[in-house]
């Protein structure tokens, strides 16, 4: 029990570092101009990498998976509420599996 | 003088339910995956105590599944720390991203305590806003939400264990990519860099996923490789300001 505490606390700390050292030591530091741009690009890449190939096992089932991808993709291209997306795609995954 | 105070408090308060709210999406997506969190730490035998921890002092949700599978496993102490380690190095480009982007002048302390909410989902949404520079107060808001909502879902995991039927939350588990569409598409219709960058980082993550020989690459290790190749690309192509409309 006791090093299941420790564990815990471990895992704690190296989450945490990774986390918080850029953020708070990278603040003010002026990059160059490449690595700027590096870092402005980091959001669209990680979004890639996070969606795809990953959102094919999110709903146990591949096919139901691209369905809700899709309707996803539509919805995010008419510009309609973030909340009101991903509750239209669960809904979408939840009737293809309902029907199919 | 207190008018100038007042203003600055409203602000503040301001900034930070703007964050909460803005949080609502995240928090969609983490119940079902903190409630299978709760559920299967307890059928691997996981006391209690130890799995509520786990979300409190760690909050991250790819460690925990694989903590509480490698203890489950009989994995040695140091084995698990190193492995949660490797998994969550990707917070550390996330981190470097966001470090530019925060309002000057945000004190150490408060940069510190923001530090501790920043996951896959957070940075993203909090990364996409279209301002140019974020209050680091929307930002604790945002991780609030996000920090409430995995909590809350371990212990209804752990409490109403079965709770909903399994076909919901099946579907629920697409929850989180959906969001990361809704938040990559509007940047996508701004710039052909979000789209040829994002399009490139997920043919490396489907090159390291699907090849036989680097298939047993861990998930986090994956996608940090996918995201320095991805925004190294991008820096390469489109080096200037001018790029970014």
């Amino acid at each position: 029990m006791t090093i299941l505490w420790v564990v815990v606390l471990g895992m704690g700390i190296v989450t945490y570092l990774p986390r918080m050292l850029p953020i708070v030591f990278l603040k003010g530091v002026h990059l160059p101009r490449f690595w700027m741009a590096f870092l402005r690009y980091v959001p669209f890449a990680a979004l890639g990498a996070l969606i795809f190939p990953g959102i094919l096992s999110s709903t146990g089932d591949t096919a139901s998976a691209v369905c809700g991808g899709a309707v996803a993709l539509l919805l995010s291209w008419a510009k309609i509420n973030i909340v009101l997306i991903v509750l239209g795609s669960i809904g979408a995954v939840y009737l293809w599996n309902l029907l199919l | 003088m207190s008018g100038q105070i007042m203003a600055e408090k409203n602000r503040v308060q301001g900034a930070l339910w703007q964050g909460c709210k803005a949080g609502i999406p995240i928090a969609i997506g983490y119940l079902p995956i903190g409630m299978t969190f709760g559920l299967l730490a307890r059928a691997s035998g996981m006391p209690d105590q130890i799995t509520i921890m786990m979300s409190v002092v760690i909050f991250a949700g790819a460690s925990q599944f694989v903590g509480v599978n490698m203890l489950a496993l009989g994995s040695t102490m140091g084995e698990v720390i190193f492995t949660t380690f490797v998994l969550n190095l990707r917070h550390l480009l996330m981190s470097a991203s966001l470090a530019p982007r925060i309002e000057p002048g945000s004190s150490k302390g408060l940069l510190s305590a923001v530090s501790f909410g920043i996951t896959d989902e957070t940075f993203s949404l909090a990364s996409t806003q279209p301002t140019p520079k974020l209050n680091p107060f929307f930002l604790l808001g945002l991780n609030l939400t996000a920090f409430a909502a995995w909590n809350a879902a371990t212990w209804i995991g752990l409490f109403i264990a079965g709770g909903l039927p399994d076909s919901i939350k099946a579907s629920m588990g697409i929850a989180l990519y959906v969001m990361f569409i809704a938040l990559l598409i509007p940047a996508c219709r701004q710039t052909k860099a979000a789209l040829i960058i994002a399009g490139f980082a997920m043919a490396v993550n489907s090159l390291l996923t699907f090849l036989p020989t680097l298939s047993n690459m861990a998930t986090g290790l994956r996608i940090v490789c996918a995201t320095v190749v991805g925004a190294l690309l991008g820096a390469v192509l489109f080096p200037g300001e001018e790029d970014q409309v």
